[in-house]
């Protein structure tokens, strides 16, 4: 039901058939495509470093874009690490200090078990229209994709990256290449999204990957292995009594 | 005619006095100055070579492209088997482990949450196992509360961020950074004890614990970031750094292999090199421009003499000398003055310097503002080079001096300086 909610107001933002939409209904649009009431996930890293490929399995849990709480399955030496994002803050279980960090400062620019992404990458708002301005710059053909480009400019200077550069799937209403860039215009990271499937009537990337640019190795890929969508998920996976259980 | 020229300078004071005095403090000034400087250099040396650098350091290829960030996820990987190698080849040498890392320090409160974090500088190294080590990173000098650590869970951290953070011997504390491979670690530890080292960027937010606990924590079994090297003597020698240098990375390193490794010599390291040839050049810089002050300053006490003299230089005129015989004896006279006024400078200068090679001089105060990694107590180092140094110079002005302010000589007249004569 929720689902078709949600499709219903991506049919309700966007022009009727014919019309060039504006950046921000494109913008709403991909929200009300991803952004679900609540989720449930199973994901897989792996991360490209310079020095090994390491695979990390992880459950995930989100309600709207600001809880989130993620336990790691695997490898031996994460299991049982769980992460937990509550609006603007974050903290990290780490199950042989038996203890729960808080992250912030400028530990939110560290990268996230090695990966290409960082924790003020996990922080961020989703809610792009409330940081940038948007703008529709072109259309482009992407891995055979029919795409918008659509650049965004920070609104201020409290946000990660000043610009972005986004090729937003027609049909589908999806994200499927990002550019980050700096205030200095240097490119600082990239995501690609493919995979693309159909879930309870929305349309998910199943696999990203990420590459920060500044950094040796070939990225950090994301497999989206499992997702339900809008279940019911208790209060309490949501707290800080959920990292030590 | 030396007897001669001598008992001249010795009757008129005016001759000898001021020019002997100007040459005398110069020269101590300056003989001074260098040894400062040569003792600034060698604490440099010494205290760099201690913490960071070592006299060589051997890091793999990738490692050394980013040195100033330290970044032990490029570390050497297996290194024993080549370790015990690299000690049989190269005898002279000690060889310490360390790994340098950045993590946060988190303080839990009474139910285990964040009380207060901040971000540190760790070092590794061999705490229980060698107190060579502990002597090389003066911890025990150092230590300003609790004891140096027992067991591999406790560390050391610096005084001022203990108490930045509030924390007291006994508290334990969590280290939280990354593994070789990039995952999350963490580690609870006990502070043992409080140090200072005397190096601003250390004092400031610094923590040591022993190699084991954080080879462990960073998941760098058998691994170490960095392998200093230092000469047994203890003397940092660039040449012999440099043969064994070009040896072993001509039998051991491969341009093609990014995690092989590579030596380094101190002066390889970061600005270490421009640093110490900035130390070398000083040397060069400071005796031109002492000799460039020194013969403007005789120049003019060489010409006020000269008018002074006007008389005498008309009357040898007059009774046959030549200007060449007067300009001469002026030059003669100025290297006599020259030398007794080097000998007396070189005697007090290295009085100077000798006493603060023994006492030292204390530069705390100084190094509370400044990243050069110095000793607090800095000694002065008295060489023959710096007498050499100072000693020439003081001649050298004198002479340039006497022989600017004689050239007036040639271009009076005769008849004008026998006029002078006359008055």
């Amino acid at each position: 039901m929720k689902s078709l909610l949600s499709a219903l107001c991506m049919l309700l933002i966007l022009p009727l058939y014919g019309q060039a939409p504006s950046a921000e209904q494109i913008i709403q649009a991909v929200d009300a495509n991803m952004i679900s009431q609540t989720s449930k996930s199973r994901t897989r890293m792996v991360v490209h470093s310079r020095r090994a490929t390491r695979t990390m399995e992880a459950i995930n849990y989100s309600r709207g874009n600001n809880m989130f709480f993620s336990e790691y399955l695997s490898p031996p030496r994460e299991k049982g690490t769980k992460m937990l994002k509550l609006d603007e803050d974050l903290w990290i279980y780490d199950p042989g200090t038996d203890r729960s960090i808080q992250i912030s400062g400028n530990m939110l620019k560290q990268s996230v078990m090695g990966s290409d992404l960082s924790y003020e990458d996990m922080m961020e708002e989703t809610h792009l229209l409330d940081s940038y301005n948007a703008e529709l710059s072109g259309d482009i053909q992407y891995e055979g994709r029919d795409c918008w480009i659509l650049e965004l400019n920070a609104k201020n200077t409290d946000v990660s990256y000043y610009k972005r550069k986004a090729y937003i799937d027609k049909q589908r209403y999806v994200c499927l290449y990002e550019e980050w860039f700096a205030k200095s215009g240097k490119l600082l990271k990239t995501v690609k999204a493919s995979d693309v499937q159909r879930i309870d009537n929305r349309w998910y990337p199943t696999k990203y990957v990420f590459k920060d640019e500044l950094k040796q190795g070939s990225g950090t890929e994301y497999y989206l292995e499992e997702i339900q969508l809008d279940l019911d998920l208790p209060a309490h996976v949501f707290t800080k009594a959920m990292l030590k259980k | 005619m030396l007897k001669f020229l001598i008992k001249g300078i010795m009757r008129d004071r005016h001759r000898w006095l001021f020019p002997i005095l100007i040459v005398m403090f110069a020269v101590a000034l300056l003989i001074f100055g260098f040894s400062f400087l040569e003792g600034f250099k060698m604490s440099y040396i010494q205290q760099t070579s201690r913490f960071n650098s070592g006299h060589m350091k051997v890091v793999s290829r990738a490692y050394a492209e980013m040195l100033d960030i330290k970044p032990y996820d490029l570390a050497l990987l297996d290194v024993s088997e080549d370790l015990y190698e690299w000690k049989e080849q190269y005898p002279q040498l000690d060889w310490v482990e360390r790994i340098n890392f950045g993590a946060l320090l988190d303080v839990p409160d009474n139910d285990g949450n964040t009380k207060i974090q901040s971000e540190i500088v760790g070092f590794a190294i061999d705490l229980l196992g060698s107190e060579e080590e502990i002597n090389r990173m003066q911890l025990k000098n150092g230590l300003k509360r609790g004891k140096l650590p027992q067991d591999a869970s406790e560390i050391l951290i610096s005084l001022a961020a203990a108490e930045k953070m509030e924390l007291k011997v006994g508290d334990k504390v969590t280290l939280m950074g990354a593994t070789v491979f990039g995952a999350m670690s963490m580690r609870n530890f006990q502070i043992s004890g409080m140090v200072e080292f005397g190096v601003l960027s250390l004092d400031r937010g610094a923590i040591v614990a022993d190699l084991s606990a954080i080879r462990e924590m960073l998941d760098m079994q058998d691994a170490a970031g960095e392998i200093l090297c230092f000469f047994k003597d203890g003397e940092y020698n660039l040449r012999d750094a440099t043969k064994i240098a070009n040896h072993f990375n001509g039998k051991y390193s491969n341009k093609e292999e990014e995690f092989s490794p590579q030596m380094l010599r101190l002066n390889d390291q970061g600005n270490l090199g421009p640093i110490l040839r900035m130390f070398d050049y000083s040397l060069v810089w400071m005796s031109l421009g002492f000799i460039m002050v020194m013969a403007i300053v005789l120049w003019n006490a060489g010409l006020l003499n000269g008018i002074r003299r006007y008389g005498e230089f008309g009357l040898r005129l007059a009774i046959g000398e030549s200007k060449r015989m007067v300009y001469t004896s002026l030059l003669s006279e100025a290297l006599i003055v020259g030398i007794a006024g080097g000998v007396l400078g070189v005697i007090i200068g290295s009085g100077i310097s000798i006493y603060f090679n023994i006492h030292g001089m204390d530069m705390s105060v100084y190094n509370r503002s400044s990243n050069m990694m110095t000793e607090n107590i800095l000694y002065t180092s008295l060489t023959v080079k710096a007498i050499i140094a100072s000693f020439i110079p003081g001649l050298v002005s004198t002479f340039l001096g006497a022989a600017l302010a004689g050239i007036a000589i040639f271009k009076r007249d005769t008849s004008q300086l026998f006029k002078e004569l006359e008055t």
